[in-house]
């Protein structure tokens, strides 16, 4: 059995994951990236080989992605977030796809043919507004951690609106509405309409939406909302977070094509 | 990238248009006129003015990315950001007192007796020249063209020809001279013959490996540009193609490894030109041709009737049409020089030069099948573009491109 890693080096986790030949996931780790991205990539798979119970010398071929992905400068390969995600939700779900990525300063609709090959992709603009950037500026002007505005939104009884615009002006906007006496419950729930408004506009989501990233791990009543908005089922495969560095661990396995320096790193 | 030598005789020819700008502006030995990138040129070379083009020194400001100290002094001045960022550049150099012509031992742009516009290419170029000539009480004339054209009909030349006919007596007062018709005929043929010349260094591209890419071709057009209608912009392409044939003869890649071929639809993004071209090269990736460096190509030119040759010349340039034109001269295009994708440039300050606000990379995907990638930026307000975001999206782009290879075809691996 041969065993390949995956690191995804995001803007704001690092995430690395262990599979097996089978793609079978035995073990994963999530740290902050903060500006050490190279020594976050070496804590996060550390992290991942003892969870996995395996040494760094069992591993065959470790691969990088993420925004991050040239200073992992331990890989063997790199390919971009956007191939990741896109073949970690193949790897779960069949047929034709559309996967949204919600990440910290991104948003990504990457499409699927039946055979899991990319037909095309779109990225959000230079803009925090429909990213986890949102989320962590609408959660800090709330006071509350950004993983607690799923619990509000939960709780939400009135439909509020929130700028999908701007980052800075959706703030505004929800100081307007604190001074007006609106729930926190309901500003959280603005705040997920808002960004759903944001990822909803970037293309057309026909078939079966497989969501990933950060954001949908954290907040399953965005996905709710979402898959409302949207009028389909969106599908939210095991260890969304991870999903970009497990499509990495995928393409190391599979010997993925290279197209740039950056992924013919030769391991030392 | 592999070098051409042919930039030695490209720095002596533009420096040659700039010094001589110098001392007319220094010594008034001729009237100054400036002049849109794809304005009546040739009517004003014919009355004798040398002719500065602000679009280009626009492009050197962004290319030496200076233009981000230049912006906010004319966003100040009531100019909006979202307005052409070539005339807030370029004013704002302007106000601020510098400018990358120095070099050439000029103290400042050298000041018009006259500013000739047309807005074929957008309304921005008219509201630019109006500001320096409020500046220098001088005339400010052109022609206001018809736009979005699906065909370029005898009435729409009859109308830019009447036009254009009615700048001769304000320019002929301006430069003290009465239009001779067989200089203009002249200049028409010289014109003409840089256009061609020009079409030719590009064509080379349609060759595999291109010797040359959208990144050289952004240079190497400043003679077609600014020194149209002269010996000396023909002579320097006679030296380029020479080169460029030679390069094709020898089988010379511009991008070695060439594996992928690209279009580029847009304009540049001048300050990261060369990290754009960079990056390609490192995906081995040609960048063959684009809308823009063929945005010099004028066919129409005739010195048998150059008024009206000029008129329809300006009329048929792709940013004066509509859709469905962009789009076949696109697919004509591909065709040629056999890409395996296109990219449009989303240049944020530039609608009119922007094809990607109607659905038209979807569309061109779609009926061409090739993958498009719409790239987020501008053409020299960086804070409109991402170097991450860009980064991703190309190199993501010549993944797809590479994974819709069967294995056995791949010429890069890991």
């Amino acid at each position: 059995m041969n065993y390949w890693t995956g690191i995804d080096c995001g803007s704001w986790a690092t995430k690395a994951v262990i599979i097996d030949d089978d793609a079978q996931l035995l073990g994963s780790a999530v740290v902050r990236s903060g500006a050490d991205l190279s020594g976050a990539s070496a804590r996060a798979f550390a992290s991942a080989l003892t969870v996995a119970t395996r040494a760094r010398s069992e591993i065959s071929a470790v691969w990088a992605t993420g925004f991050g992905r040239g200073s992992v400068g331990f890989a063997d390969g790199s390919r971009t977030e956007l191939d990741c995600h896109g073949r970690g939700a193949a790897h779960y779900v069949s047929g034709a796809l559309v996967v949204l990525d919600i990440g910290g300063q991104d948003a990504k609709v990457i499409r699927l043919d039946d055979g899991g090959r990319r037909l095309a992709h779109r990225m959000n603009r230079k803009c925090a507004a429909g990213t986890g950037s949102f989320l962590d500026e609408i959660a800090l002007r709330l006071g509350v951690e950004p993983q607690a505005l799923d619990g509000l939104a939960r709780a939400a009884t009135e439909e509020l609106e929130l700028s999908s615009f701007c980052t800075v002006f959706a703030g505004t906007e929800l100081l307007t509405l604190i001074r007006a006496g609106k729930r926190p419950s309901d500003l959280a729930s603005a705040a997920y309409r808002s960004l759903i408004n944001r990822v909803a506009s970037m293309d057309v989501f026909p078939g079966r939406v497989v969501a990933t990233g950060g954001v949908i791990a954290y907040h399953p009543t965005l996905v709710r909302m979402l898959s409302e908005k949207l009028g389909s089922e969106i599908v939210v495969p095991p260890h969304p977070q991870e999903m970009g560095a497990f499509g990495a661990a995928l393409a190391a396995r599979d010997g993925a094509a290279a197209v740039g320096p950056e992924a013919t790193h030769v391991r030392t | 990238m592999t070098a051409l030598t042919s930039t030695a005789a490209l720095r002596e020819t533009m420096g040659g248009h700039f010094h001589a700008l110098g001392d007319a502006a220094v010594h008034k030995s001729a009237p100054i006129a400036w002049c849109t990138s794809v304005g009546p040129t040739e009517l004003l070379r014919a009355l004798g003015f040398e002719v500065f083009f602000p679009e280009n020194h626009a492009a050197m400001l962004g290319a030496a990315r200076t233009s981000q100290r230049y912006m906010p002094v004319v966003h100040a001045q009531g100019y909006s950001p979202d307005i052409c960022s070539y005339l807030t550049s370029d004013i704002g150099a302007y106000l601020t007192g510098e400018t990358p012509l120095e070099a050439y031992g000029l103290s400042g742009v050298p000041q018009a007796d006259v500013l000739v516009f047309n807005t074929n290419q957008c309304r921005d170029v008219r509201d630019w020249f109006e500001w320096y000539g409020r500046r220098w009480n001088v005339p400010v004339i052109g022609v206001r063209s018809p736009r979005a054209l699906e065909h370029v009909t005898t009435d729409d030349v009859d109308g830019v020809t009447k036009q254009i006919e009615g700048l001769i007596p304000v320019l002929e007062a301006v430069a003290g001279a009465r239009l001779d018709h067989r200089r203009l005929s002249d200049v028409v043929r010289a014109s003409r013959e840089c256009s061609d010349l020009w079409e030719a260094c590009l064509r080379t591209a349609a060759h595999r490996p291109a010797p040359l890419t959208f990144f050289d071709g952004t240079v190497h057009m400043g003679p077609a540009v600014v020194l149209r209608g002269t010996e000396s912009a023909n002579a320097y392409y006679r030296i380029l193609r020479a080169e460029l044939e030679a390069r094709v003869g020898a089988g010379t890649a511009a991008i070695p490894g060439e594996a992928y071929r690209l279009y580029w639809d847009g304009m540049p993004i001048w300050g990261r030109l060369r990290a754009l071209s960079t990056l390609f090269e490192e995906f081995r990736t040609a960048v063959a041709a684009s809308t823009y460096c063929n945005s010099w190509i004028f066919p129409a030119l005739d010195p048998a009737e150059p008024l009206r040759s000029m008129a329809r010349a300006a009329l048929e340039l792709f940013i004066v049409r509509s859709e469905q034109p962009k789009e076949r001269y696109i697919e004509e295009m591909v065709a040629r020089y056999d890409v395996d994708g296109i990219v449009f440039h989303d240049c944020r300050t530039c609608p009119n030069n922007s094809n990607t606000r109607y659905g038209m990379p979807r569309r061109l995907a779609d009926r061409l099948g090739i993958p498009t990638l719409v790239l987020d930026g501008d053409v020299n307000d960086l804070r409109c573009f991402s170097d991450e975001q860009a980064r991703t999206n190309i190199e993501g782009f010549v993944e797809q491109l590479a994974d819709a290879r069967p294995a056995a075809t791949r010429r890069v691996t890991a």
